[in-house]
């Protein structure tokens, strides 16, 4: 099973979200991840799905996607062909004395400490899904409080877009 | 002007005719607004009925069926309806009623989620918001529910919005950009079926019901007729080639003819015109995949690779990629030695039968004699069941639209309903509705609405006081156990039963009364049933499973 990249453009309109989720579960397949927004024209978002699955899987996939009315645009991602990222956020238990060493840690991997407590230090870092784990696996030893962690989103690199057919 | 008058004149212009459905208080406007129409109604019994009825209106008319349920109940009524013509690829348009737009989500009475219920097995839906969507959103339903691969729209109207009125503005254009209608099919793609033909040993064409959605049934015949192509077909395909031609050599499938499913496992290349390849059609046929051996065309392309990869996919209308194919094989004929072998085929395994009485109707003799004594100038219509499959396998065909049966949803209480939509779409030819004792007590309230509105639906009843498709399933499956299957300690009397709507009947059971019954049927001018007695051991067909002969033999 290997990883696959959509990228769907859809109308912004209510209900579009679970015309889409629906098809996945329905169809038996399976979203990875996934992660939903606005793009430079407010009537259309983006929808960046990962699934798992093999290469004719992702064909149904993207084929049983196009049929839904508010699908404009799909585009399957290659993993070298895109930048792709996901953000997470970690609340990690902390104390005066360790709060520079998690800091340390933070810089390490770019993320930003944005909040702080006595108790707790929370990060934001973004970045790649091995990245990303990467993180918290470093300061999985301090204790992790909370995570909230965001579908990858992505686009495909150089000058390509994804547009609209006139 | 209401946004219910509104909508209503939106569904003229679009060709509406009649509706079929029921009333409640969310669709009431609507339903007011109809009356002001130039748009007739019939009243179904029960919100299914209505819409199995618009499903056997659009197949004959060809043309989109309408059917309105008020919100909560009577739109979740809807919902098997809806899905047997998803499944079926029939133009549907679902009118639903619901509460005032301010008390949506407040689980006010009778609402229900009726778009979220349905998503799976609609084509496209929607919530209209504004009165001013109205116009936009019914064209753009019928365009959807008619075009490409066919299907049912649900379109849910708040009664508010229904009661709005309607100043002007909105617009009416349709605006789909998601829409993907194909263009030309790829020149290229339809050469290499042409290439792969004329190398075939053992070519045959699978027919499905896509044959018909695309109303290619002309230029497939002229192909069949050039090229001598032995034709098998799914049961939705049935009619494309009429079932007694010579190019025609039976259903396949589970429930399928034998000879025909030796020929397709014999064949060395299928063209597989607008079928899903589901797995009642194909579970049985061995190396399809992988071998060089499927071609497969479809308007569709999630379908091309859904079910099986073809070797040469070709997505397109079924009539557009026959007009290419046809001039590509001009001179080329299928190989005289494959038709040789398949007609003997067909003579080593078609069925004969012994006319003899026995106590029983035959119902294969019966529906042989039924095709000979109309000459199959009908639309037949069937119940889900052995009797389905008897008129599949027993009744010459002659057209698709013809046979109405649910094929891929195999929706119990389906043929009834489906016979007084037939009906109404045309007064040419009778409506034969061909039912088992079981599937016709599914939808037997619609027997009020045929007599309401004089509709001459001829009833054939095959009585066998079984559920007789699972019956013989609890015999060949779980060695005679027959469990939840035998209805005779509660079944009417069916001849006072309609006698009760003021229907007239004739019950037989043997098979030398059969030509009298079905005369006698035809001549009257109202609905009648004609009720047939069968041995409950009657088997369905000859393909299932060798055991399945048997069937009749042991228990007998």
């Amino acid at each position: 099973m290997e990883k696959y990249t959509l990228s769907v453009l859809v109308e912004n309109h209510a209900g579009v979200l679970s015309r889409v989720v629906g098809l996945f579960t329905r169809r038996g397949f399976n979203i990875h991840q996934l992660s939903v927004g606005p793009t430079v024209d407010e009537n259309i978002s983006r929808i960046t799905i990962e699934v798992k699955g093999d290469v004719y899987m992702v064909e149904q996939v993207s084929k049983q996607l196009s049929k839904i009315m508010e699908v404009i645009k799909i585009k399957t991602l290659k993993d070298q062909e895109m930048v792709k990222r996901g953000l997470v956020l970690v609340k990690i238990k902390s104390h005066p004395k360790n709060r520079g060493e998690i800091i340390e840690i933070a810089n390490v991997f770019r993320a930003n400490v944005v909040d702080i407590s006595p108790t707790t230090i929370t990060a934001e870092v973004t970045g790649s899904d091995q990245k990303l784990d990467a993180f918290l696996k470093m300061v999985e030893s301090y204790g992790i409080e909370e995570i909230a962690r965001t579908g990858m989103t992505a686009l495909e690199r150089g000058a390509n877009t994804l547009k609209l057919d006139k | 002007m209401t946004g219910a008058d509104l909508a209503v004149i939106a569904l003229e212009s679009n060709g509406v005719k009649t509706i079929f459905g029921y009333p409640g208080a969310a669709n009431a406007p609507f339903i007011e607004s109809i009356s002001h129409s130039s748009i007739d109604y019939v009243l179904s019994r029960n919100e299914q009925g209505a819409a199995h009825m618009a499903s056997g209106y659009a197949r004959v008319k060809r043309c989109a069926g309408v059917c309105t349920a008020t919100s909560g109940p009577g739109a979740t009524n809807l919902i098997t309806a809806i899905a047997t013509a998803y499944m079926d690829s029939i133009p549907m348009i679902a009118i639903t009623g619901q509460v005032n737009r301010k008390l949506i989500g407040k689980d006010a009475f009778q609402e229900v989620d009726i778009i979220g219920s349905t998503l799976p097995f609609t084509k496209h839906s929607y919530l209209v918001k504004d009165v001013n969507e109205i116009l936009r959103i019914v064209n753009e339903a019928f365009h959807i529910a008619t075009t490409g691969r066919p299907g049912p729209v649900l379109i849910d109207f708040p009664m508010d919005v229904l009661k709005d009125e309607y100043k002007g503005g909105g617009g009416d254009e349709i605006n789909l950009r998601g829409y993907k209608l194909r263009g030309r099919a790829n020149e290229a793609q339809i050469k290499k079926v042409a290439e792969a033909l004329k190398i075939a040993k053992k070519p045959i064409l699978l027919a499905g019901g896509g044959v018909c959605c695309s109303g290619a049934v002309k230029e497939i015949r002229e192909l069949t007729k050039k090229t001598g192509i032995p034709v098998l077909s799914t049961m939705m395909g049935l009619g494309v080639i009429p079932t007694d031609d010579d190019a025609f050599y039976g259903m396949i499938g589970s429930h399928g003819a034998k000879r025909a499913n030796i020929i397709f496992n014999r064949s060395d290349l299928v063209i597989a015109m607008g079928t899903r390849l589901g797995d009642r059609s194909v579970a049985n046929i061995k190396g399809l995949e992988g071998a060089d051996k499927l071609i497969h065309i479809d308007i569709d392309p999630a379908e091309i690779g859904k079910n099986m990869q073809p070797y040469i996919p070709v997505v397109g209308d079924i009539k557009d990629v026959t007009k290419q194919l046809i001039p590509m094989l001009e001179g080329w004929t299928a190989p005289g030695e494959w038709k040789a072998e398949a007609d003997e085929l067909r003579e080593r395994f078609t069925s004969k039968f012994e006319a003899a009485d026995s106590g029983f109707v035959s119902p294969k003799y019966f529906l042989r004699r039924l095709s000979e004594i109309t000459k199959s100038e009908v639309y037949l219509t069937t119940e889900v069941g052995q009797n389905q499959l008897w008129c599949a396998n027993n009744f010459t065909i002659k057209t698709p639209e013809g046979f109405l049966t649910s094929g891929g949803f195999g929706t119990m209480g389906y043929g009834l309903p489906a016979a007084i939509g037939a009906s109404k779409a045309q007064s040419e030819k009778p409506v034969i509705a061909v039912m088992g004792d079981g599937s016709f007590q599914m939808d037997l309230p619609e027997l009020g609405t045929m007599r309401q509105y004089h509709i001459p639906v001829k009833m054939v009843l095959f009585k066998n006081d079984r559920l007789g498709m699972v019956h013989e399933h609890q015999y060949l499956f779980y060695n005679s156990n027959y469990q939840m299957v035998d209805i005779e300690g509660g079944s009417p009397d069916f001849a006072k039963l309609v006698d009760a709507y003021g229907i007239k009947s004739m019950t037989i059971s043997e098979n030398s009364q059969v030509d009298d019954a079905i005369r006698a049927m035809l001549a009257d001018k109202e609905s009648y049933m004609l009720i047939i007695n069968v041995s409950p051991y009657e088997p369905t067909g000859e393909s299932l499973n060798e055991e399945n002969i048997k069937y009749i033999k042991k228990e007998a």
